[in-house]
């Protein structure tokens, strides 16, 4: 048995009020790639805080034991002297800067009142070959994509001699070739004798890499699990930990409803990029959808699926638009407007809800009335009795879990934002709603409840356009799926006939140049 | 009595909880410029030497005449504040131009109402223009504000020729001025003669209740105004209550009772003190009207919830539908019209306008809005708070010209306080991580 690197014993974090971790334990042997997973507020990124120091020592009960000495650790620089770097979650770079600076702020090369440029810039680009960034570390950040950023931030934790690499939800924000890329950057740096942990919500991934895989719910270990065996550990198994029982069906079944006529209809839609208008965004697309059909979009980052909504959605995305958008078959001349669109029935539900879909600082009430504000006020005076009833009707068909909906949003879980956020758009009371990865960073369980929502959306005669770079997703709700690469809609097929490796090779065989 | 006695321990227990639950400290976080108030008032009033001096009446008349600017332009300030942190820089100018224009015309023998009306379009007018700047162009309301700051200063220069214009309109200094006249008659006094007979030094009970310094001249009318005002507040508070209950929203409702009768009772309490002077003034009229009208728009209609939204994420915002351009358009536009409407208070307490007036204006504004617990990066934030933060510092600057701290040394303190007070607001924010 390897030597065991990193021992957590009996963890315990309180916040005023509530107990994020209570007595957790977790032992990392050294090499290995560990995966922690939980659901959403089960108190994985709290633990890896602990870990790093960013909640210093005294303000946790318990011991941290590395590399047989137990660490105190009161600043993140304590514990990353010792190694232990970690990557967070959201992308902590300085967009205008280079890579270079970025890999070294905070850091710097030189001595303390003069950088050594020449030194930082040719440190920089050998640590990006080893992540295998082929870019100068002089170009802006801002220049490169979220994947490729997302190397950077290795390259800079290797910089910082890691020993103990720690990863939080580092492919959230990657599609699948990037992910697996990364994936595979983790397997060679195990080889190397790199120790690492990986946070994440993506199951395969946690089947794929990790030696062993630790389940964490309601703050305390559930259980160890070694990842050795002959069969990778199925993914029902880990759920089964997660949730603390057994979801036996990850896709709910729908009613058998008819589907109507065709709602909406795009013909030779295309859009242009609004910085470079040179580029198109979305190509020549034409696409339709029926009354109570639910219709996925499948497509790598970057294949245009949310520039085609948004543009869709009041033009609020691109410039130059062309072709023609029908609503019941009948050509519709949409102005460049937002409410335009929800005046014609139609619901954007963003991809980004803290960004661009809730309002963290006011209360579920406020943000599930924003969209429709007219139906709850005369003369635009708010009723505000009114208002709290719908937000009050909506928390309980969606069970949204709060004591009450005067909570603000910022202080929900992601599933419950996310709920929140359908909740707006429900009360906006749109026929077609098109639904921008509704399920990104939550948990099992709220993803079962969102996909219980859309089915009955659909049963109820809406329109529902999902659009998701999770295959298994888009496979299991939907009733037709466009596939979408490279801006254009490379295919189409019935959810009868599609199976992963058929719309994986639709996407391989529409490569240009390929 | 049974009852009673299975009551206790669990209000016992109800209390440990409450305390351990942080909402002992969400309830202190909440209220602490109210406290502040209260601690900072104490101790000007129990200062020694000066006992009593600053709750004085015709202080607290004062304290109102001289801050009736402030309570304007920063009712105008929060909607901006409330849409991202932007602010207004050139208020300050907006005023001194808007009464430099009014005096002139005043003094040339207009008509005050025209003049009104005249200077209360100015304001808008270049609300609306430098919102133009804002909304449209995409200007940063810092500097579309700050060059409005120089350009209407040298414009009031122009109008005024660098000199002070003097006013003497009768109407215009009893609506708007400081005067004695200023007040509202106490017309009830004057309907009913024998009122005087029963506010006499003799009547005892009124002479103890009173005090004999007063007694003789008590203001019954704006004593009514202010029973009637307190009795107003309740019904609507009860009414609010009510409908609560009704519709099973769970919000503390004897905290709720409690602060209904706290503000009923400073209602009264302010009104008592006033009419023991002169009455009550008419600049309380447009504050009075200005806060109930920007509180009603903030909390109960579509734009004031479309000035939150902005604030608190103008992305979304936009994608749910609102012309989130227009909203700063109207947040500009209008603390252009109340800086007209504060230029004319100033005309009208100053008798006049001086090409420096309203220097700094816009910095006090600013500071009662934050004091106030309007968050710097907007969506935060509400007119009651800044009423609070706008007494705090009329409070403070008045005890201290009482007390005697020199003039400036006060500039210094108003410094601290703004600085202490952001910062509690900072942390009790991090608390909460």
């Amino acid at each position: 048995m390897a030597k065991i690197l990193l021992e957590m014993k009996n963890i315990t974090k309180t916040f005023p009020g509530v107990k994020a971790l209570d007595n957790v334990n977790l032992q990392v042997e050294e090499g290995e790639i560990h995966a922690l997973v939980g659901e959403n507020g089960a108190g994985k990124s709290t633990l890896m805080n602990v870990l790093s120091g960013i909640y210093p020592y005294g303000t946790y009960e318990g011991d941290i034991i590395y590399n047989g000495q137990v660490c105190k650790f009161s600043t993140i620089k304590d514990s990353e002297k010792l190694g232990i770097v970690i990557i967070h979650q959201e992308l902590a770079l300085v967009p205008e800067m280079t890579i270079g600076e970025n890999m070294y702020l905070g850091n710097e090369c030189g001595h303390r009142f003069a950088i050594n440029w020449n030194k930082t810039y040719s440190e920089a680009d050998k640590y990006l070959k080893m992540v295998g960034l082929e870019e100068s570390s002089k170009i802006q950040v801002k220049t490169i994509g979220t994947g490729k950023q997302q190397l950077v931030e290795i390259a800079k934790a290797l910089a910082k001699q890691a020993k103990l690499l720690i990863l939080d939800e580092p492919t959230s924000s990657l599609n699948e070739e990037d992910s697996r890329a990364l994936l595979d950057l983790m397997l060679s740096f195990k080889k190397q004798g790199m120790t690492m942990i990986i946070i994440t919500h993506k199951l395969n991934e946690v089947s794929y890499v990790a030696d062993k895989i630790t389940v964490i719910r309601d703050g305390t270990t559930i259980e160890t699990i070694d990842n050795h065996g002959k069969e990778p550990v199925s993914e029902e198994r880990i759920i089964k930990g997660m949730v603390g029982r057994e979801i036996t069906n990850r896709f709910p079944k729908r009613e058998n409803v008819p589907i109507g006529d065709i709602r909406m209809e795009v013909n030779h839609w295309t859009v242009h990029h609004p910085l470079y208008p040179e580029r198109k965004v979305v190509d020549d697309v034409s696409m339709y959808v029926r009354k109570g059909e639910v219709v996925g979009i499948y497509g790598l980052m970057g294949a245009g699926r949310t520039e085609l909504a948004m543009s869709i959605f009041g033009q609020s995305y691109g410039v130059n638009f062309s072709g023609e958008l029908k609503l019941d078959g009948k050509p519709v001349k949409m102005r460049k407007s937002e409410a335009d669109a929800i005046r014609h029935r139609i619901a954007y539900v963003t991809e980004d809800r803290k960004g661009n879909g809730l309002v963290l600082s006011q209360s579920i009430k406020v943000n599930t009335s924003l969209a429709n504000l007219n139906a709850i006020s005369s003369h635009t005076v708010i009723d505000s009795d009114k208002e709290y009833a719908v937000a009050e009707d909506y928390r309980k068909k969606l069970s949204i879990k709060t004591p009450s909906v005067e909570q603000l949003v910022g202080n929900l879980s992601g599933g419950n934002q996310q709920k929140v956020l359908l909740a707006k758009w429900m009360f906006a009371e749109p026929d077609i709603l098109l639904l921008d990865e509704p399920t990104r960073g939550i948990d099992v369980g709220a993803k079962y409840e969102i996909y219980c929502i859309i089915n009955d959306l659909a049963a109820a005669g809406k329109c529902v356009v999902l659009i998701s770079s999770e295959l298994p997703e888009v496979l299991g709700m939907s009733d037709r799926i466009y596939i979408m690469n490279e801006a254009r809609i490379v295919g189409e097929m019935k959810a009868e006939d599609a199976t992963q490796e058929s719309i994986m090779q639709v996407i391989l065989r529409s490569g240009r140049g390929a | 009595m049974s009852q009673q006695t299975k009551a206790s321990p669990d209000r016992r227990q109800q209390l440990s909880e409450f305390l351990k639950s942080g909402k002992a400290s969400a309830f202190l976080q909440k209220y602490t410029m109210s406290i502040a108030l209260v601690v900072v008032t104490i101790i000007f009033a129990s200062w020694k030497g000066k006992e009593g001096l600053i709750l004085l009446p015709s202080n607290l008349t004062g304290l109102i005449a001289e801050n009736a600017y402030v309570f304007v332009l920063a009712t105008g300030m929060l909607l901006c504040i409330l849409t991202g942190g932007n602010i207004d820089l050139s208020v300050g100018s907006v005023v001194c131009f808007t009464a430099a224009v009014g005096c002139t015309m005043m003094a040339a023998g207009a008509n005050m109402w025209v003049t009104v009306l005249v200077m209360l379009l100015i304001g808008l007018a270049i609300g609306v223009f430098q919102g133009f700047w804002i909304a449209k162009l995409r200007v940063p309301a810092f500097i579309a504000t700050l060059s409005g700051m120089y350009a209407f200063r040298g414009f009031s220069n122009v109008v005024l020729n660098g000199y002070r214009v003097d006013i003497s309109n009768d109407g215009f200094l009893m609506l708007f001025g400081n005067g004695k006249t200023s007040f509202i008659p106490d017309f009830i006094r004057s309907a009913n003669p024998g009122l005087d007979s029963v506010f006499t030094k003799d009547n005892a009970f009124l002479t103890r209740l009173i005090g004999e310094n007063f007694v003789t001249k008590f203001n019954v009318t704006c004593m009514c105004i202010g029973i009637i005002a307190a009795l107003i507040f309740i019904a609507l508070r009860v009414h609010k209550i009510l409908t609560q209950k009704k519709l099973n929203i769970s919000q503390s409702i004897p905290g709720q009772i409690v602060s209904m009768i706290i503000i009923a009772a400073l209602v009264l309490w302010v009104s008592f003190k006033l009419a023991c002077y002169r009455g009550f003034p008419m600049v309380l009229i447009w504050i009075c009207l200005v806060l109930g009208i920007y509180a009603y728009i903030t909390n109960k209609t579509a734009i004031g919830r479309h000035l939150y939204a902005v604030g608190g994420n103008e992305k979304a915002t936009a994608l749910s539908g609102v012309k989130t351009r227009n909203v700063y358009w109207f947040a500009y536009a209008n603390i252009g019209l109340l800086a007209g409407l504060a230029g004319i208070l100033t005309a009208g307490r100053a008798k006049g306008i001086d090409p420096v007036y309203g220097e700094g204006y816009e910095m006090d504004a600013i500071a009662a809005c934050f004091i106030g617990g309007a968050s710097a990066y907007g969506g935060i934030g509400k007119v009651s708070g800044m009423i609070i933060g706008a007494i705090l510092m009329g409070v403070i600057n008045k005890g201290m010209i009482i007390v005697g701290v020199d003039a400036n040394y006060q500039k210094v303190v108003k410094g601290i306080v703004l600085l202490v007070a952001v910062m509690f607001d900072v942390l009790s924010k991090r608390q909460k991580r």
